[in-house]
């Protein structure tokens, strides 16, 4: 049986306050009013001389027809609303991103069940305590888009009735698009991934004390039908949850490229907590095998999002299409750094560090790879979502900082708590024999 | 892989009493023996059907394209067609060698050698698509980036139908290398048990020495390792490359950034398919159902199920966000897939494809022989359909309605097609007599761990 460290604890509720502390800064210190803003542009206006012109993106230049004064007004209430999703952007990306984790986490242990993977039963219990986030990160995620909806904050944009009014494009999408059946979706797709879960944990659990396998079977056929599930509700939430908010660009792709993203971040997620308890001296059944071949998907899944984010980008990018390329053009010219330097971190890094056999065996090269990948796509997540909400006013500041910090401490706490709830060894598996004796 | 214990409740994959022995003389029967009436019979329908294939080529090149039914607008069809539906089917092999080699899939073994076979011959079908459906076949070396007397006149990188040659030529030359190198220590072994002279010196010539040393096996399995490792992403690559002589286009229909992985899914799909109408009668003819046991079926048809499932998840994303983009070229694109006058292509294709794979949830059906062979061949029906209405529906009616056109073979478009099946099973018929068609060292190696003897061997004295 694990035991929570006080220590670990600790750390954990000290990220919660400190990334508290810094959430509250962040929805203090946007600006309160447009007037506001006006001040702060006239400011920079006088320190950056012509620059600020230059900033007028695609979303304001119809107002050019308009006089200069009215411009001017438009133009700071754009930057106004820009600064005001800072924060909740910055909480989103996180919420998000910790989400995924759980998702992946939970998407891989289906399959690896679906599948009758003898070599990974040995790490069931800590795929089973990271999906205990799940429920946790479902109900916050559920709650942040129900203020959304109520306009709390911009990042929907086609939730404001007064943009749906003036834009073709989103009227003609509103049958998909509007906020009950986005909530009804979302309230679907949390609850059913969570039911499995449950579900799942309960007749692992009740399989240790089993004489029979009927609880295995049981749970083989339902992961099986919950990847079905899965398979259409993934995607689904990527449009919902991320494509919507670039609510005139669409990707039929979109929906694969967001769950490679997951599962590479979610294997790397179980890599480290198991290397965090074998550390401790808690997983002694888990060998070097094990992390090898955990950090053999690493290095697959890390070259698999390569190519669908290739397949995406390169794409769009060579046929040029007006209403597709905007997506790519802001990125790029707004993101260049985020936007070039995920690939060195996602595809580069982990190609370079983890193609050599003997290194993969290595827990210090898992963990610094691993903290690279994660890195990386949490980069990723940020270049999908920002670009979308807070334009050209992105920074990786105290809001986006805290907000990692915050849930992270939440992800730690509930993550570990679970740990502790159950033996490390799901000893009724059929195949845990050969996941102990697994060599390779 | 090489740990000593496995869980009881693992199948065998490996039928019967089975001795090393006994896998050596059944695998090479088919090799020694003579072949059979039925055998000649099928063989000489194939060859004609490929001479015929060969006369409708010569025809083609010897007059010109116009005498297939392309036009002005629709300039590709079953051209095409064939090559993308030729490549995927080349795919599974690739993926049972590869894929399921890093994925450690012991029943691999029973199967790779013929899926790679099939790959092989299914790829030299496909590259001759590209070749002859030039208006100038000769002057095909063009495409090659080779320095030349018009000044090094070069090739223009950017096209994937340039990227297309690479892929291919690629893909050709890893399958056959790592087909060969699986194969030395089966043709050592049919060397070694040769009578006839002239049979030593062949399989002396083609197992290149083999003696089987404790530093060659070792050598080999991590070539073999290292090949697979290679031509995994290569697989992927190859389809996606051939999916982005579509996605790059800017066609409604056709310009859509899901068509790398969903090719490589429908590829996978329509090449297990393959496999398994040709398995099913093989392991009937040769008596090799020892080796492919209704397990390697049924784990066949689920692999068919969940690609066809994939692929049915990619079908339904298309028609969303065809209505979603709001994009009204792209919307009736989909529009006249559904309703236009291909709409009974259309309907093939999706109940081929994304209805029949949904059979294999039942346990009865999927391990049901007779199904999963009548399946196998709805879905390659289906597989060639899909390409089909992507190729012509996307083409004969796209943004200017003056454009708009039909589509109709001619019985030359069709005797290529039906000429390039007739060589694929030229070359599969000469292949399963003269070639060890199991590859018996690999299937060796999991005699003890998944033999059904052995199996109960320990269950018995274990549990």
């Amino acid at each position: 049986m694990y035991t929570f460290s006080s220590k670990l604890k600790t750390f954990s509720f000290a990220l919660i306050i400190i990334g508290l502390l810094g959430v509250a800064y962040g929805f203090l210190s946007t600006p309160s009013s447009v007037e506001d803003v006006k001040v702060m542009l006239q400011e920079s206006h006088n320190n950056h001389g012509e620059v600020v012109t230059t900033h007028q993106s695609d979303e304001n230049a119809v107002v050019e027809s308009h006089d200069v004064a009215h411009s001017d007004d438009a133009h700071a209430e754009h930057i106004f609303h820009l600064l005001k999703n800072k924060p909740w952007s910055a909480l989103y990306v996180a919420l998000f991103f910790f989400f995924m984790l759980s998702l992946a986490t939970l998407a891989f242990y289906a399959i690896q069940h679906a599948a009758q993977a003898g070599w990974s039963v040995v790490l069931f219990r800590v795929m089973e305590a990271i999906t205990a986030y799940l429920p946790v990160g479902g109900i916050l995620l559920f709650v942040f888009f129900v203020l959304s909806s109520m306009h709390f904050n911009h990042l929907f944009v086609w939730m404001d009735p007064e943009v749906v009014a003036h834009d073709e494009l989103i009227q003609n999408k509103s049958g998909y698009l509007n906020v009950p059946f986005f909530l009804i979706r979302a309230a679907i797709y949390i609850v059913g991934w969570t039911l499995y879960r449950q579900n799942a944990r309960k007749l692992t659990l009740a399989q240790d004390e089993a004489s029979d396998i009927s609880n295995y079977t049981k749970l083989f056929k339902r992961s099986a039908a919950f990847l079905v599930f899965f398979l259409v509700t993934e995607s689904m939430m990527s449009w919902d949850w991320i494509m919507s908010l670039d609510p005139h660009w669409f990707s039929t792709l979109f929906g694969w490229y967001v769950f490679a993203s997951m599962i590479v971040s979610a294997i790397t997620t179980i890599a480290l907590v198991s290397i965090y308890l074998k550390g401790k001296g808690y997983l002694e059944f888990v060998n070097d095998s094990h992390l090898h071949d955990l950090a053999k998907f690493m290095f697959g899944f890390s070259i698999f999002w390569t190519y669908l984010w290739f397949s995406q980008f390169m794409l769009i990018w060579y046929a040029d299409m007006p209403e597709e390329v905007t997506y790519f053009v802001s990125r790029f010219n707004e993101y260049k750094i985020p936007f070039l330097g995920m690939l060195a971190l996602n595809f580069v890094f982990p190609l370079l560090v983890l193609m050599n056999s003997d290194y993969k065996r290595v827990p210090w090269f898992i963990v610094t790879t691993g903290i690279v990948i994660l890195i990386g796509h949490y980069v990723d997540i940020f270049v999908m979502i920002m670009p979308a909400t807070v334009g050209d006013q992105w920074f990786f500041g105290i809001p986006e900082i805290s907000s990692i910090l915050l849930i992270l401490g939440i992800f730690i706490y509930v993550v570990f708590t679970a740990l502790s709830k159950a033996p490390l060894l799901a000893k009724g598996n059929p195949f845990i024999k050969e996941s102990e004796h697994f060599h390779y | 892989m090489s740990s000593h214990y496995e869980a009881p409740i693992r199948k065998p994959l490996i039928d019967g009493n089975k001795s090393y022995h006994d896998i050596t003389v059944e695998v090479a029967a088919p090799v020694e023996g003579k072949a059979n009436k039925l055998w000649w019979t099928v063989f000489l329908i194939s060859l004609a059907a490929f001479l015929w294939g060969v006369g409708a080529i010569a025809y083609t090149i010897g007059t010109g394209i116009g005498v297939w039914g392309l036009n002005k607008t629709v300039g590709w069809a079953w051209d095409i067609t064939n090559f993308v539906w030729w490549v995927g089917i080349g795919h599974a092999g690739t993926l049972i060698s590869a894929v399921l080699l890093l994925f450690r899939q012991k029943w691999r073994m029973g199967i790779n050698r013929s899926a790679e076979a099939m790959t092989i011959f299914s790829v030299v079908q496909a590259g001759l698509f590209p070749v002859i459906h030039m208006g100038r076949v000769w002057d095909a070396h063009f495409v090659l980036p080779i320095p030349n007397q018009f000044g090094t006149l070069w090739t223009n990188f950017n096209s994937p139908l340039l990227w297309d040659v690479f892929a291919i030529s690629t893909y050709l030359s890893v399958s056959l290398v790592f087909w060969w190198t699986g194969l030395l220590p089966d043709f050592a072994m049919l060397r070694d048990r040769a009578i006839k002279p002239f049979q030593k010196k062949i399989y002396s010539l083609l197992s290149f020495g083999w003696t089987g040393r404790a530093k060659d096996w070792q050598r080999f399995e991590e070539v073999s390792l290292v090949l697979a490792g290679l031509a995994t992403p290569l697989v992927l690559s190859v389809h996606t490359i051939v999916s982005f002589d579509f996605a790059t286009s800017v066609i409604p229909g056709w310009h859509t950034t899901i068509f790398p992985p969903y090719f490589v899914a429908g590829a996978v799909f329509s090449g297990f398919a393959m496999v398994n109408t040709l398995l099913i009668i093989m392991r009937k003819v040769s008596n090799l159902e020892a080796y492919i046991t209704p397990q390697h079926i049924e784990l066949m048809n689920i692999i068919i199920m969940i690609t066809g499932s994939i692929v049915g998840c990619a079908y339904i994303t298309e028609l969303f966000i065809a209505w979603y983009s709001g994009v009204e070229y792209e919307q009736y694109a989909f529009l006249n897939r559904a309703t236009g006058p291909y709409w009974w292509a259309y309907l093939l294709m999706m109940s081929c494809n994304v209805f029949s794979p949904q059979f294999m949830w039942f346990k009865k059906l999927r391990s049901s022989i007779t199904f999963s062979f009548i399946i196998s061949i709805v879905v390659n029906v289906g597989m060639w359909f899909e390409r089909f209405v992507i190729i012509v529906t996307s083409l004969h009616r796209d943004y200017l309605p003056s454009s708009w056109t039909m589509f109709s073979p001619t019985f030359v478009d069709i005797g290529i097609y039906v000429g390039t099946i007739g060589f694929f099973f030229v070359l599969f018929l000469l292949y399963a007599r003269t070639f060890p068609v199991i590859a018996q060292a690999e299937v060796k190696s999991i005699l003890k761990s998944s033999g059904e003897y052995y199996k109960k061997l320990r269950d018995g004295n274990h549990e």
